[in-house]
Formats: C-alpha cells, structure tokens, sequence
C-alpha cells in the first residue's frame, strides 16, 4: 500500500511549487493592491520551502523504495 | 449545485487563477485518496476500525487533526481577540492533561477490551441500557457538531470568497460522503493526516507575518494592552476573580470544569477522537498516539490563539459579536482568521490558507461522520434492529449510513443557522453528554463496586441536570449567578460549571445506586476494572521508546509554558 507520507509529499511539492510560482510571477509582474509585507515576498521562500519538504518526503516513501 | 454559486459583492478577497487550483488539487487529492482505499474497505473491521494497523504517528496526528475542525480554527481565533490569551486554556489544561490520562490510564481498557467504540466499552461494563443511552446522546451529538462543521465552513467562504453558502455546503459535504463511503475509517484517517500538514503549511505564515508587523511578542502584548487591557496577555493572574478578566470566569471554573470534567471528558469518550486510537496496531502505539497527538496540540495556539491575538493588535476595525456584525453589516470576531489571512496572503498563498480553512472543516466533519456511522452500526443498528446481519451486511450498512448522516449534518447546518453565536452552542452541547459520560466511564474502569444499574442512572441523571441547568438558564439569564456561583460570571463560565455539576450529579447517582444493588461478580469485570485486569505491557524497550518518558517530557512543557505566560 501506498505510504500516506508519499500522498502528503506530493500534496506539499505540488502545492509548494504552485506558490512558488505565484510568488516569482509576481516579482515579474507586481499587483496593483498588494498585501502588506509584499516586499518579503513571502510566497516565494514559503512556497520553495513547502516544495523542498514534499520533495524529500515524496524521495522517502516513494511506493518503489517502501516496497 | 453550480447554479447556488452566487457571488456576494462584500468578499474578503478575489481568488486568482492560481489559488483555484490549490484548491481543486486539494479536492481531488482527497477523492483520490477515498478512490485508492477502496478495495481495502470490504470488511467490518477494515472499514470501522481501519483494520487496527496505524501507527503511532498516524493514529495520533488523525486523532490531534479530527479536532481541528471549525471550532479550532476560526472559533477560537475569534475567542482569542475576544478573551485574549485565556482562550488558550483549551489548549493546554483543556487538552494536554487529558489526552496523557486518556494514554497512559484509560487506553489499556479500551484496547485490550477490543472494543469497537465507547458505546461498545459501556455495554460491556455495564450493559445495555448504558449503551443505548450513550450511543444515541452521542449520535445526536455527532450530527449536530457536523452542522457546525459545515455551517462555520459555508460562512467563511461567503466572507472570504463570497461564495453562497448552499454552494459550500453541499460541495464540502458530499466530497466527506464520498472519501468517507469509499475507504472508511482509514480513508478518514489518511486524509486527516494529510489535513494536518495542509493546515499548518497553510496557516503558520500569518503569525510569523503578524509577529513581524506587531514587533516581536513583547510589543505585541503592548499593543493588546493599549487597545484593550493587560488582562489579555496573561493566563492565569486574572483567574482569581470572576470580574478580574475578559472571559468572566474564575481558576475554579478553568481548573475543575474545564481540566478535569469537560477536557477529560472530551478527549477520553468522545468517540470521535477516541476511534482514530483504537485504530493503532498495537498497545505500544496506543499510548503513544495521544502523547504525540499532545506534543504536537501544546503547538496549535501558534496558528490559531496568536492570530486572534495579532488580530486585536492589527487590524484597523474593531471587531464585534456576530449579534452586532449581523444588524452593523461589520465583521465578527469569527471572522478574525480570514481577516488576518486576506492581509498577508497574496496569490498562492491565499489559495493554501483557504485550502488549509476547507481541510480544517472537512477533517472535522469527516470525523464527526465516521465515528456517527460506527456507533450507529454497531450501537444502534446491530443489537437493536438487526442482530444476525454478516459483517458484509453491517460494512454495507455503514456505507448508507454514511452518505445519510450527511445528509443529516447538512440539515443540522441550517438549523444552526438561527444560533447567533457558534461557540456557546457547541460548547452547550459538550456539557450535555460529554461530562457525565466521562462520570460513568471513569467509575466503570476505576471502582468495580460500581453497578450496571448505577451505571445506567447516574448516565441518565448527569444528563437530565445538565440539559435541566442550560434551560433554566436560557429562560432566567439571571440564574447563571446560582450555576456558576457569581454574579459577575458569564456565558463560558455557565458551561464550565454546568459540567462540573453534571459530572458530580452522576458520579453521586451512580455511587448511590451501585452501593444499594448488589455487586457484580468480579468474573464480569475482568478486562474492565483496575485492579481485576492485567495492564498490558509495552514490551522491553529503551526508557526513551516508553510512553510514560515522553508523557513526562510532554508534562514539563507544559507547566514550563503555563509558567511563561501566566
């Protein structure tokens, strides 16, 4: 059976590259009304770190390595 | 269903195109979880009890995460900017105490009982009637808190999305049907612990954010003393009065009501909880699954109280009670989270933070909906209506059950729909049938003088006093000075007090009852009862694999930050 630490890393990868990739176009293309702290440009380092965390967790208990 | 998705213009935010799909993947991810387990759901014990073979660490973040429902994220972020830090006693002796006693002394009854539920533990300590009694009170229970799930979930996509609350309530309540009907309990749980890593990666950006904009936690708590009082920022120094803090209660009604009835109650018989446990493959991790469960809860404060807090300390409005935000058109205090969320959280993010508020609810009412279903089963349905069915027979049964306490909820969320205030209600209903049951259970395990008909009439007289107490109150506000023994107390402090009277009603009952019937031969109880039962071993392991080491070390963190914060 497929771990449920492989389902939560592909969740965490999947969505951490999706802000990762908000975060980047939005240092391309900033917004009109943008949220306070925009400068930290928080969804970029959140969304990479989210992305590191579900990559590791997906290499982990990958179903070939578990089985 | 599509044809409820009527805008609202007064939404928070305007999702992009990114969030959307953050959202949707969320919601196939679930599905295909339910889809992927559902050839491993074809047996009673499969789809019931998950085939009794999570480990600690899934049967504990499952049965931490099955309490994050809409209570705990958006109830208690309103509580916080209402009461300020007290309403973190829920968290710390509303929780921690309890879940290390539900670990370290009840969890060997109920595993090596081999119950399939606390209806189930009742019926085997003290019969029928005790059972009937409990499992439907907790049926009633579980339907009405779903309601609640999904009502607190429709009313934060309306302020936060504008999305019509039909809308979400149908879409969040039929995805549960469907995850839950496919793989059971285990679907439930998997998706719980998935729900758990979404919720903090979707909402610990706002207090480390919050934090950043108030400078630091000791400016904070001058902001919070500036824009309401000093009283806010401390646990325990206001408690000595029933007029010296913002939440009108006294250390009396936060130590004895809320410590030791109503958390103990809660987090030691409320099913809905107590299922993922005995769930776990072996004792071992049992035990450690509430203590995980603990370690991890001593931390939730941080997503949930902090952001209440930042709130007071932030935001440019003041917020007021739903009563007031309904008739002014402004925001409650519920409506803290989102609020704090819509102001940190651009693209992305905000799609991760809704995600994270939607796997928030959808955990609690899929909890809520797969311990409704197995008490239903094998509480209500198998030794009152049909005793002879096959296991395939009750696994189908739980399947419809499913779908039909759904439907259920979903009907109990418009009914809750006419409550003004969410939390008061839940909170009433917790004193109902949680603290007397946790009379009746702990006496069950701890005293064998305690009798099958003591058992059935303290249950049933802890219950009544209970229900007796909110209506005289509801009718006469006034009386709350005789249930809470002050005048200068208030609503919480009534469900405190009332479950502290309703716990003792019953213990009283029960002992009364159990010493004029004649005692149960100790044949009957052993497996039930301390000291006529042999407490199973966790094996020969080092100190540091033990149960009671990390109970320990669980216990001084938690008087260390009781300490830091008084």
């Amino acid at each position: 059976m497929v771990s449920i630490w492989f389902f939560i890393g592909i969740s965490l990868a999947i969505n951490g590259a999706l802000v990762l990739a908000a975060g980047i176009y939005q240092i391309v293309s900033p917004p009109a009304d943008p949220v306070v702290f925009f400068q930290l440009h928080a969804n970029v380092w959140w969304g990479g770190a989210l992305l590191i965390f579900g990559l590791i967790y997906c290499i982990k208990f990958a179903p070939k390595r578990q089985s | 269903m599509l044809l409820f998705a009527i805008e609202i213009p007064t939404r928070l935010v305007r999702l992009t195109p990114i969030d959307i799909v953050i959202v949707v993947f969320y919601f196939a991810l679930v599905l295909s979880i339910g889809w992927y387990l559902k050839g491993r759901a074809n047996t009673g014990e499969d789809f019931f009890m998950a085939g009794r073979e999570m480990t600690a660490w899934v049967a504990g973040l499952s049965f931490l995460s099955a309490n994050l429902g809409a209570l705990e994220l958006m109830g208690w972020a309103g509580s916080a900017y209402q009461y300020g830090i007290l309403a973190t006693h829920w968290y710390w002796i509303g929780a921690i105490p309890a879940m290390l006693f539900l670990a370290l002394v009840m969890m060997p009854f109920y595993y090596i009982s081999r119950t399939h539920s606390v209806p189930g533990y009742l019926q085997l300590r003290f019969g029928e009637p005790s059972r009937a009694l409990s499992a439907i009170s907790f049926a009633v229970m579980t339907v009405l808190m779903s309601g609640v799930n999904m009502f607190a979930m429709a009313k934060v996509m309306q302020i936060v999305l504008g999305w019509d609350i039909n809308f979400s309530i149908w879409v969040s309540s039929l995805t549960v049907a469907i995850y839950v009907t496919l793989g059971g309990l285990r679907s439930a749980i998997f998706n719980e612990v998935l729900q758990f890593f979404l919720i903090w990666a979707g909402a610990l950006l706002i207090p480390i954010l919050g934090l950043y904009e108030a400078g630091g936690w000791t400016h904070l708590k001058v902001l919070i003393t500036q824009r309401a009082s000093a009283q806010y920022v401390h646990l325990w120094s206001g408690l000595g009065s029933f007029s010296d803090n913002p939440m009108g209660i006294n250390w009396v009604g936060i130590v004895f009501g809320l410590g030791a009835v109503i958390s103990m109650g809660y987090w030691t018989t409320d099913f809905l909880v107590v299922q993922r446990i005995l769930a776990a493959k072996d004792i071992r991790s049992a035990e450690m699954a509430p203590i995980i469960g603990a370690g991890f809860k001593m931390f939730v404060p941080i997503i949930v109280i902090l952001p209440g807090l930042l709130g007071l300390a932030v935001l440019p409005e003041k917020l007021v009670p739903e009563s007031v935000a309904a008739v002014t058109g402004g925001h409650s205090y519920n409506d803290v989270l989102p609020l704090m969320l819509a102001r940190y959280c651009g693209p992305g993010l905000l799609g991760l933070g809704v995600t994270a508020l939607i796997a928030g609810f959808m955990s609690g009412m899929a909890g809520n909906v797969s311990a409704f279903t197995t008490v239903w089963t094998y509480d209500i349905y198998r030794p009152f209506i049909n005793r002879t069915g096959s296991d395939r027979h009750y696994v189908n049964m739980g399947r419809w059950t499913t779908v039909i306490g759904v439907l259920i909820s979903v009907g109990t969320a418009y009914l809750v729909m006419q409550f003004a205030s969410i939390m008061d209600y839940v909170q009433a209903l917790f004193s109902f049938f949680i603290a007397p049951l946790f009379g009746t259970v702990i006496l069950g395990m701890l005293w064998k003088r305690a009798t099958r008909a003591g058992g059935f009439w303290g249950l049933l007289c802890g219950t009544l006093s209970s229900i007796g107490m909110w209506v005289w109150v509801k009718i006469d506000p006034s009386a709350l000075r005789y249930v809470a023994l002050s005048p200068h107390a208030k609503g919480l402090a009534q469900d405190m007090f009332q479950a502290l009277w309703s716990f003792l009603v019953c213990v009283v009952v029960t002992a009364v009852v159990s010493l004029a019937s004649s005692p149960m031969p100790d044949s009957e109880l052993k497996g039930l009862v301390y000291g006529l039962t042999e407490v199973p071993s966790v094996g020969d392991i080092p100190l540091y694999q033990k149960p009671i080491f990390w109970a320990a070390v669980v216990t001084v963190v938690f008087f260390v930050l009781n300490i830091i914060f008084w």
